[in-house]
């Protein structure tokens, strides 16, 4: 049985509708994250699950209960919150233990509790430090600490890391994927960053518009992206698309871009039959466009526009007709500006799209 | 401009130190007598009663209206309906002369006249609440009036407060599973330090230099039950034609403030010294 | 828009194996008025009417025949109406010598507050302006005094300043109390004028000094028309103040200068005669009304004003 389960849900916010009869469940010791761009949906569907937003309709459950009409603090949960939200006049003990002497728990008990999540989460020693003495990521343990003394069974995250510099989000994100493989516990993670998304999740639910888009592991969503939104929204550089329509002959399936080049899609997986004519979408990712040694069958003309050194290696812009494309080239191969090159491709790899639906083929 | 302002009080306050030090009646004189009006001042059964009365009233109004001020706070901060409305009623006796609050005030609380002869008329004739009557509780009738005139502005200052801490730390809270009481007490509370000691500070220079209120009241009666420092500086300096004495107490009176915001602009330099240390 | 490879639920059962036949929860939970809803709207309504009965109780007197006043009932609603009071209030009642009511009170209120208004703020924006843009030597201390300087209790520094003004020959004039309010309103209206231009981003004044702005031409062409909001918040704060005081008025002013509040103190508190309660009511109203109308017209900025005064410091 999923260990969280959405069902049905109605949120509104007066007579704006935000999430419309939306299903999901979490499995046991899951790592879901609600990926997508702001107000798409993802910190109300968070909210709701939490019990700190009133839902129109549906129900939640949480490790077999019914907690729709729960308070937070009944729903099993613990809750990680963008600024950490620690009691900043509270040591860090104090931060730990408040919730359980409210609670009325005996006091060798909260001291149980709070040694065994200082061990885990190493912060023993600032059990006496306040808030404003500690670091970004000491305050990200001591936030998840409040939630672990307390044992919960799912904890949720609302976008931890988007106050953060890069680096020290990188930090945190690594920190964050070993406590979820020393826990075990599920926990549903909210984020607009695509990539804090790939690296951390076991899957993905991306949301547009208060719906679910696609929910798969992270692979998944990046080698066969089910809608034009999900291919545009995660992978960076983003995926470059190229407009034209299907063109069926002599029993191969190709596609003539708005310019007028024809392009091979031999060894593409349709899911259906296309139309012969229908207006479609390329999508190709940056790194598999390959612009040395012997072209293969499916190909671009691309006119060097700009190289782009980036370090490791480098993005290289052209021009397919008017379309603009990014092509991740080695940090020591040079072109000329202007030049043509020829543009080759997996066709299995990439991703083609009905141009009205924008759903997959 | 400024200069002038500043001017004004140094030289202000250098001269009423100075002349606490002489014989001075109506006209300023400037021969010394040393410390003689002060020892005379505090023999003076009139001084002792305001000083008395002083820390009394100050102390319960400035805590009345803290308290208050906070309950009032808290509870408007629940998404009442008509919250505009409802702050306006709390607010507007702060727009009030505090003569009209005194003399409002006296009525209601007169004996033949206010609450006392409607609890009569109503049936209940062994009810007895005229403070102003006895001196004994005539000052309580001035801390109602005082709680009336500055409660609504404690509340403004103490809401305000309250809307600055973050909406998370609510949140957390709530997941927390902490009651919501006791979440205003323990947690916005101390974090509300800046609003109390505003809301604090502006109570206590209010309650210290209280002379309208007594003057429209009680006229420091009966007797001189209600006496405040304030009234007997300027009682000295006009009535009584002795400002040797006015200057002697106003120098007294003067004290207080200086250790109240002295010790206010101390305790922010130090505790933001101490926040950006680490 | 489809969603893509949802997990299904394995064979979940929504109904729990509970043996009540109660409703399933479902959708948004049942509001029931709780206790605690009751408690606080109880609470509020009480304490507004803590705070309303004396205005109740005013306007009633005010509106009532002085034989009904002597009997009491101060709750009651007028048996007759009657608007004799006001009438008697404003133009008849007797404040010590004269008994002119209190309609010449009401015009030295007017020609007190209104010049000392206006030139203690523009005095006071000037003076901010120059604090928080112009570092200039002792620019601190002088903020340091100032800030002192609020606080202080007037009465310690009145014997000087009678002195002090009788010299001058300014003691009892209207000019010498118009002088009295403007000093005492510096402190705070600076405060509150250099804490708000603090607040405003310093590239507006460089770029203004780089165009080659002096000292005037800034304030007068940047800083006023973006102090607004903040001269309606002082225009308020000092209105009140000014017109609410008493102590200066009864000392500085003069017999012939006496404001609407000392007038009503001598209406109210003189002991010669019958107590007119109605007309002392009317005319504690009369007072008041100045600076409650301009209270409810602008609440909204009045509050805003007394927070702007409260983050300072």
């Amino acid at each position: 049985m999923a260990h969280v389960s959405v069902r049905d849900l109605d949120v509104a916010f007066g007579s704006l509708k935000v999430l419309h009869n939306l299903n999901i469940d979490v499995e046991e010791g899951e790592f879901l994250v609600l990926l997508g761009p702001s107000g798409c949906g993802k910190s109300t569907l968070l909210n709701s699950i939490a019990g700190l937003l009133d839902i129109v309709d549906g129900q939640i459950w949480i490790a077999g209960d019914n907690v729709t009409w729960k308070e937070p603090k009944d729903r099993h949960i613990g809750m990680v919150f963008q600024s950490y939200a620690l009691y900043p006049r509270m040591t860090v003990e104090g931060n730990l233990s408040f919730g359980l002497k409210t609670a009325r728990v005996a006091k060798d008990e909260i001291q149980r509790r709070i040694n065994a999540a200082a061990d885990l989460l190493q912060i023993q020693p600032l059990m006496k430090r306040r808030p404003f003495e500690l670091s970004g990521g000491q305050r990200q343990r001591v936030a998840i600490g409040r939630a672990l003394v307390r044992d919960v069974q799912v904890f949720l995250f609302d976008e931890p890391l988007s106050n953060l510099d890069a680096k020290l989000r990188t930090e945190l994100r690594v920190e964050l994927k070993k406590l979820h493989i020393k826990l075990g516990s599920t926990m549903i993670y909210v984020t607009h960053d695509q990539i804090e998304a790939l690296t951390l999740a076991d899957r993905i639910a991306v949301m547009h518009g208060g719906l679910i888009q696609q929910l798969a592991t992270p692979k998944e969503i990046y080698r066969k992206p089910v809608n034009l939104f999900v291919a545009g929204f995660v992978g960076s550089p983003a995926m470059n698309f190229l407009e034209g329509r299907i063109s069926k002959a002599n029993g191969s399936v190709g596609m003539k871009l708005v310019d007028g080049t024809d392009v091979a899609l031999a060894g593409y997986e349709f899911s259906g039959q296309p139309q012969d004519g229908q207006p479609a979408v390329l999508g190709v990712r940056p790194e598999q466009i390959e612009l040395k040694g012997a072209p293969g069958p499916a190909t671009l003309p691309v006119t060097v526009a700009l190289i782009d050194p980036m370090g490791a290696d480098s993005l290289l812009w052209g021009t397919v007709g008017k379309d603009t494309v990014s092509v991740r080239i080695g940090a020591e191969d040079t072109y000329q500006l202007g030049q043509s090159v020829k543009a080759s491709f997996q066709p299995s790899m990439a991703s083609l799209f009905d141009a009205e639906s924008g759903n997959r083929l | 401009m400024i200069v002038v302002a500043v001017g004004v009080y140094v030289v202000g306050i250098a001269f009423t130190f100075y002349w606490s030090f002489t014989n001075s009646k109506i006209f300023p004189s400037f021969q010394l007598v040393g410390l003689a009006q002060y020892r005379r001042l505090w023999s003076s059964d009139r001084w002792l009663v305001a000083v008395n009365n002083i820390w009394f009233y100050g102390a319960m109004s400035i805590v009345s209206a803290l308290v208050f001020g906070y309950l009032l706070a808290v509870f408007m901060d629940q998404r009442i309906r008509q919250e505009d409305l409802l702050r306006s009623i709390f607010l507007y006796p702060f727009a009030m002369s505090l003569i009209v609050t005194g003399l409002v005030w006296q009525w209601i609380l007169d004996p033949n006249l206010g609450i006392n002869e409607t609890m009569h008329s109503l049936g209940w004739t062994s009810f007895h609440f005229s403070p102003l009557v006895d001196p004994d509780t005539a000052i309580y009738g001035l801390v109602v009036a005082a709680i009336w005139q500055g409660s609504g502005f404690t509340m403004a200052v103490l809401l305000s407060g309250l809307r600055g801490i973050d909406a998370e730390i609510w949140r957390a809270a709530k997941v927390d599973g902490i009651p919501t009481w006791r979440t205003y007490l323990f947690i916005a509370l101390p974090m509300m330090r800046g609003a109390v000691a505003t809301a604090f500070v502006f109570q206590a220079v209010g309650a210290v230099r209280v002379y309208d209120l007594i003057i429209a009241m009680t006229g420091g009666g009966p007797g001189i039950s209600t006496n405040m420092p304030a009234v007997y500086v300027i009682s000295m300096i006009t009535s009584s034609q002795n400002a040797g004495q006015g200057m002697a107490a106003a120098t007294m009176l003067l004290l207080p403030v200086i250790a109240i915001v002295g010790l206010f602009f101390f305790w922010q330099w130090w505790s933001e010294r101490r926040e950006t240390a680490r | 828009m489809t969603s893509g490879e949802t997990t299904t639920a394995t064979g979940v059962s929504a109904s729990m194996a509970t043996s009540e036949t109660r409703v399933e929860p479902r959708g948004a939970k049942p509001k029931s008025l709780s206790p605690a809803r009751i408690g606080i709207y109880a609470f509020l309504i009480v304490a507004a009417l803590f705070f309303l009965i004396p205005l109740y109780v005013m306007v009633v007197t005010s509106l009532k025949e002085m034989e009904e006043i002597r009997l009491g009932h101060l709750f009651n609603l007028p048996a007759t109406w009657t608007l004799q009071p006001w009438v008697d209030a404003w133009l008849h009642a007797c404040t010590g010598r004269d008994c002119f009511g209190l309609s010449p009170g009401f015009l030295n209120s007017v020609k007190i507050t209104v010049p000392s208004v206006l030139i203690s703020i523009g005095l006071a924006s000037i003076n901010g302006y120059a604090l928080s843009f112009w570092r200039y030597r002792g620019a601190n201390l002088l903020f340091g005094l100032l800030v002192f300087g609020a606080f202080v209790p007037y009465q310690v520094v009145v014997y000087p300043l009678i002195i002090a003004l009788r010299d001058i020959g300014l003691f009892s004039t209207l000019i010498g109390i118009i002088a009295i309010h403007t000093i005492f309103g510096m402190p705070i209206l600076t405060l509150l004028f250099r804490n708000f231009y603090a607040g405003l981003p310093i590239e507006l004044f460089k770029a203004a000094r780089v165009d080659g702005a002096g000292f005037w031409r800034v304030f007068f062409y940047i800083m006023v028309p973006m102090s607004v909001p903040i001269t309606i918040v002082a225009v308020i704060l000092q209105v009140t103040g000014i017109w609410n005081d008493f102590l200066f008025g009864i000392i500085f002013a003069g017999r012939p200068n006496w404001p609407m509040t000392v007038q009503l103190n001598n209406i109210v508190n003189t002991t010669q005669g019958t107590r007119l309660y109605n007309v002392n009511m009317a005319a504690t109203i009369l007072t008041a009304a100045v600076p409650l109308a301009i209270y409810f017209i602008s609440g909204r900025w009045f509050v805003r004003g007394i927070a702007a005064g409260a983050v300072k410091g």
